[in-house]
């Protein structure tokens, strides 16, 4: 079967992207998303009922180090690349 | 022979003797640089002035501290870091100086250094061609004798793939071997950090120094890098999976039967094996790579640093979008969690075939060079591009490209994985294969 997405769907990944979409992309985005969900679709093929995820191949378990204060990045530093900065401080959109 | 044209061990043996200095080696691949990057434009960013250090490339998605560091995107394109990359620092520490930052596919979303928001970056064995990517920029600076060496990064195939395509040397160690500290984040369960060189040897000391375990990366792993022992050919027994030579297309495939020759003559044992269909793999990583990559980008919104998220291209927004739709509520399962059970399947096979046979060879690309203009078509053109680097690199195995010959001008790159920490084994086969066939002594003309 072929996967449809809605345009409403297409707006809602955006928003939870936070990504602004023309009308133009979101129509693009809505043919070629269902195209490559398509196109991954035979993963179902696949059973995988009884097999564990893998979610990182190092090897490594619970790795800890010392909490102890070492130097980092200064006020200065950090604020370096801010386009807006106020008394040592990044400047945002108000978001409530 | 002009200085810019040495590789690396030729480099540091001609210091020891010297009969150059380092700052000449870095004025030679300079000028060099002047005189030919308006055609191959491998470069965002020149370092000014002469170095008296042996001069490398590197990816312009590594941090470097007063540099400029796009990640070839207009997100980025002001971003100067306050610190710098691990790999980056490990390389001035053991003396080299930059000489410049490569460019790349905007945020490493590409496998032809098309999508970089600046330029194309043209491939030097013919300037219609692609590079490859997404370290393209780095490999096409390489084989055009621009630098002495460069340093890549690789998701799926980004060091390959350009290696190949562009006919140089490049090692994509284990997952975990070398860190990922301040390089601009993709797939964070598979990006790693790589050497691009003239020559394999080059490749092994670039690889000693960039690797090792690094605090600032909680993913690096605590297994010492030994020294190479000599080996015995004879005791190697090499894999070569149908699958893999049934993707390539014919011209590829008949120099991969070729390189299979050579290690057949060297003594070692080839074995017929058969892997996990790589185009489940294809799947597994699309799904895992946007996942990660939605993710990691969800981290640009202008106010710390660079451009606001109107500045993302459409290749970013497109896999931003896929990302955000395989982890948002109600489909994590579908498909996150499903391309996570898979890896298991792809890692268990890969294990199996470890049992059998000590390394396996194959294409690194189904194809020679594309035309510039090729990834614009295709939404998955870089999926299908990489479809023989993709399953290595979800089971997070290191694996090397190497020149095996040329067809119609453009170079084929032979690839060579083993089973994880196993770079040593990776290098000595590579070097006796480029022992035989020397083809890195063939130079383009630009």
């Amino acid at each position: 079967m072929t996967k449809q997405l809605s345009e409403e769907q297409v707006k809602h990944i955006a928003k939870l992207a936070n990504l602004q979409l023309s009308k133009e992309e979101i129509k693009e985005f809505q043919k070629q998303l269902a195209e490559t969900l398509d196109s991954i679709a035979h993963l179902n093929q696949i059973d995988t009922e009884k097999i564990p995820p893998t979610s990182q191949v190092s090897g490594n378990r619970n790795v800890f180090r010392e909490d102890i204060i070492r130097p980092s990045q200064s006020q200065e530093e950090t604020l370096a690349n801010a386009k807006r900065k106020h008394k040592g401080y990044f400047v945002t959109e108000a978001i409530f | 022979m002009n200085l810019n044209e040495l590789s690396l061990t030729e480099v540091l043996e001609g210091i020891k003797k010297r009969k150059f200095s380092p700052k000449e080696v870095f004025a030679a691949c300079q000028k060099r640089v002047k005189d030919i990057d308006d055609k191959i434009k491998a470069f965002i960013t020149i370092a000014p002035e002469i170095k008296n250090a042996i001069p490398f490339a590197i990816k312009d998605n590594f941090c470097t501290k007063d540099v400029l560091t796009t990640a070839s995107s207009n997100v980025l394109r002001n971003y100067i870091p306050v610190y710098n990359a691990t790999v980056y620092q490990r390389l001035l520490n053991a003396g080299f100086g930059l000489l410049g930052k490569t460019n790349m596919d905007s945020f490493a979303h590409g496998s032809s250094t098309e999508t970089s928001d600046f330029f194309v970056t043209h491939n030097p064995w013919n300037l219609d061609h692609l590079p490859g990517g997404s370290s393209g920029g780095s490999a096409a600076a390489v084989m055009a004798d621009e630098t002495i060496f460069a340093i890549g990064s690789e998701t799926a195939g980004s060091i390959r793939q350009p290696s190949a395509w562009c006919g140089v040397v490049g090692l994509k160690p284990t997952y975990g071997r070398v860190s990922r500290y301040g390089v601009i984040a993709m797939g964070s369960s598979l990006d790693c950090p790589g050497p691009i060189t003239k020559t394999v040897a080059d490749a092994e000391i670039v690889y000693r120094i960039i690797a090792g375990k690094d605090p600032l990366d909680a993913t690096t792993v605590d297994i010492p890098l030994t020294p190479a022992e000599i080996i015995n050919f004879k005791n190697i027994k090499i894999g070569v999976a149908k699958e893999y030579l049934a993707a390539a297309e014919e011209p590829v495939r008949k120099k991969i039967l070729e390189a299979i020759e050579v290690f057949r003559e060297l003594g070692c044992k080839i074995i017929d094996i058969s892997l996990f269909d790589p185009k489940y793999a294809i799947s597994v990583y699309t799904i895992l790579q946007r996942s990660e990559v939605s993710s990691n980008l969800a981290r640009y919104d202008g106010i710390r640093y660079g451009f606001d998220r109107s500045n993302f291209n459409k290749e970013n927004k497109r896999r931003i979008m896929l990302g955000t739709y395989t982890l948002s509520a109600g489909y994590y399962d579908a498909y996150y969690l499903k391309a996570q059970k898979i890896r298991t399947v792809i890692c268990q096979d890969f294990d199996k075939a470890f049992e059998k046979v000590d390394a396996i060879i194959g294409p690194v690309s189904p194809s020679l060079a594309k035309k510039i203009g090729a990834s614009m078509e295709d939404p998955m053109f870089g999926e299908k591009e990489d479809i023989l680097v993709e399953p290595s690199t979800i089971a997070g195995l290191p694996a090397i490209s190497l020149p095996a010959g040329f067809i119609t001008g453009l170079p084929v790159g032979l690839q060579i994985i083993a089973n994880k920490w196993q770079e040593n084994l990776i290098l000595k086969l590579a070097e006796a294969f480029e022992a035989e066939t020397k083809y890195y002594k063939i130079k383009p003309k630009i």
